[in-house]
């Protein structure tokens, strides 16, 4: 992984959030979360600095980092895109809207787009199951969604 | 009230846990409060992880106060000074107005030091989870509390012993909790006059699927199944047939036709081989294909399981993957039996009651829909037409009359003709999306 540089104003906040958590090691989680708020992900660049302040290893860190599915080590692209799989979605058929997204974008579960624009993920219920299937886009929500919706769903962002 | 009093009023009521278990809170309450330590915790699992309810939600999001005020109670009679909630993150809504209530139940003085100059005092904190199922588990929630990764731990200790940084923690879920400030109001005679034999009170369900009417009910225990679907959920959308209903999540199973005027409660719900759950309640018609079903719950528990122990970790990906196979027209009679002993390994064998209950999908599916799965596996054939593997979408020369409605809406333009003129689809084009066949006005597409 190449070397991220981040920037200095940002690394501080970082800090004085460690500190205003009293630096204490059961407050990882809530470290993390603030970090994630911060910097958008959590890069290892990242991880190093909170294992530093909370005096915990690296290791600890990532193995935390890696076991809560909120937490990203790769940037979100700049529309978030994500398929609610919930039991209530998945019977009214977000598995072809889902397939529909993956095929147009030509993306992975879990990817982001060369560009930065797009990235595809899937959610556990948003509660919004009345809606099923659905669909946010960043802080839209979209709901009733059919596979032939995709392509005009993504061309409101291009 | 003393302490013993109030336990004592929670125990003849009959509350049991709205949490999935059902264990009788009162009993829960009482041994919390027999362990002697200094310091006790209160915590509220507001992890609510089954995806398709919502439940919880709606109880923090409308009434938080009535929450606070029975995690209040509990410190009272616990001797616990101080409570938490454990929140999904995925809940910013809930979390604000939380925030919002327990400021003012500290403005008012119910929630702080020496409250009401009784000399008791209490006061609640937030925690939140981070988007992993597993961590409603009451052991693992208290190690995500901790700032762990959020591994179950062997039972006993259970909690009320050693719990939340190793003190004796009494842990409810939100709706149990909500049930206590209206019990202690109206009398554990009232509660307990609805409801089941075991069973007492309400209880909410979230109604989805392929109903009419989706959203949140609250019936009286021992309402029947076919009361919530049918007079409650106004029966199946667009007229297809019921088939089944899953409940308890990812942890239950599906129940059909004959479980319909069974009394829903604790005991009925495991006696048909499926759980109360937290009260998560899917509908499915004649489409739905019941492998399918139990696999995109499988899919579930494999990326849920924490993989701190083997039946879970492995077993649960084997299981998956025979299923895939099964859906794919690859697997053999052979493989039906494998599934059974397997999924009944993992049931015996997992270390936490995500392990324990994660073949029960698989399970229950295979005992009250064993034909589909024949059907799979003998006849290479999905019946409601689901596995994408197994059909192919074909257009009737005879009842087309060429409007091209199909050829516009195929996203991968595998459907060629003439205006006017019967159209054709490249199978080795078509992704099986079944746009086409829902267009067609003309029903001139078919499955096979
Ligand atoms: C895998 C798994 C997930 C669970 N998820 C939840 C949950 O989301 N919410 C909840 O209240 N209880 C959940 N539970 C049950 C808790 O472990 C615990 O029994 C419950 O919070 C106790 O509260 P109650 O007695 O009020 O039901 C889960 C249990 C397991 C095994
Ligand atoms: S049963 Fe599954 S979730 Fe539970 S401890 Fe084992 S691996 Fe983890
Ligand atoms: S299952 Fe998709 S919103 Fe609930």
């Amino acid at each position: 992984m190449a070397d991220i540089k981040l920037p200095a104003n940002k690394v501080q906040e970082l800090r004085d959030i460690c500190a205003k958590f009293n630096h204490e090691k059961g407050e990882l989680i809530n470290v993390l979360h603030a970090a994630q708020g911060i910097f958008g992900y959590l890069p290892a660049e990242v991880q190093d600095i909170v294992a530093e302040e909370l005096n915990v290893s690296v290791a600890h860190v990532y193995g935390v980092v890696t076991f809560y599915s909120f937490f990203t080590m790769t940037p979100k692209g700049k529309y978030p895109i994500s398929i609610c799989m919930g039991t209530a979605c998945y019977v009214r058929g977000a598995e072809k809207v889902l397939d529909e997204f993956k095929r147009l974008l030509d993306l992975k579960v879990g990817e982001t787009s060369a560009n930065g624009d797009f990235s595809i993920s899937c959610l556990r219920c948003v509660g919004a199951c009345g809606l099923a299937p659905v669909v946010t886009v960043g802080e839209k929500v979209y709901g009733r969604v059919a596979p032939e919706d995709v392509k005009g769903i993504i061309a409101e962002y291009k | 009230m003393t302490p013993e009093e109030v336990i004592d009023e929670i125990k003849r009521s009959g509350l049991r846990g709205r949490g999935g278990g059902g264990f009788p809170t009162g009993l829960k309450w009482e041994l919390t409060r027999k362990v002697k330590a200094e310091q006790k915790y209160v915590v509220c699992n507001a992890d609510e992880g089954d995806p398709g309810a919502f439940m919880d939600r709606s109880i923090l999001e409308g009434d938080p106060h009535t929450v606070l005020e029975a995690m209040a109670i509990n410190g009272y009679c616990t001797e616990a000074s101080k409570g938490l909630i454990y929140i999904r993150a995925e809940y910013p809504l809930a979390i604000e107005r939380l925030k919002i209530a327990i400021d003012q139940a500290r403005e008012y003085g119910l929630l702080g030091d020496d409250i009401f100059g009784t000399g008791f005092s209490f006061d609640i904190e937030l925690r939140y989870g981070a988007g992993a199922f597993v961590c409603g588990e009451e052991t693992a929630l208290i190690h995500s509390m901790e700032g762990l990764r959020g591994e179950p731990t062997v039972k006993p200790p259970f909690p009320s012993e050693s719990g939340y940084k190793g003190a004796p923690t009494n842990v409810n879920n939100v709706e149990t909790y909500a049930s206590v400030p209206v019990i202690l109001l109206k009398g554990a005679d009232w509660f307990s006059s609805i409801g089941t034999e075991k069973s007492k009170g309400t209880k909410v369900f979230a109604l989805a699927g392929k109903v009419n009417n989706v959203g949140l009910v609250e019936v009286p225990m021992g309402t029947t199944l076919r009361e919530v679907i049918f007079d409650i959920g106004g029966g199946i959308k667009g007229g297809k047939k019921f088939k089944a209903v899953q409940t308890g999540g990812p942890s239950g199973g599906c129940l059909t036709e004959k479980h319909l005027d069974i009394p829903i409660d604790y005991d009925n719900l495991i006696a048909s081989g499926s759980m109360m759950g937290s009260g998560g309640m899917i509908v499915m018609d004649e489409d739905d294909c019941m492998v399918s079903v139990a696999k995109f719950y499988l899919d579930f528990t494999v990326e849920e399981s924490c993989g701190k122990c083997a039946p879970c970790r492995i077993g649960n990906k084997r299981l998956y993957e025979m299923l895939d196979t099964i859906t794919q027209g690859k697997g053999t009679v052979e493989d039906l039996s494998k599934l059974r002993n397997l999924a009944n390994v993992i049931k015996d064998t997992s270390l936490c009651g995500l392990g324990q209950t994660s073949p029960n999908p698989v399970l229950s599916t295979m005992d009250n829909f064993y034909d589909e799965y024949l059907a799979h596996v003998k006849d290479h054939k999905c019946p409601s037409g689901q596995c994408k593997a197994l059909m192919s979408y074909i257009i009737k020369e005879d009842a087309c009359v060429g409007c091209t409605l199909c050829a516009r809406v195929c996203p991968v333009d595998a459907i060629s003709g003439e205006k006017k003129m019967p159209h054709v689809i490249d199978q080795s084009i078509c992704i099986k999306c079944g746009a086409c066949f829902e267009k067609c006005k003309f029903d001139a597409i078919f499955i096979e």
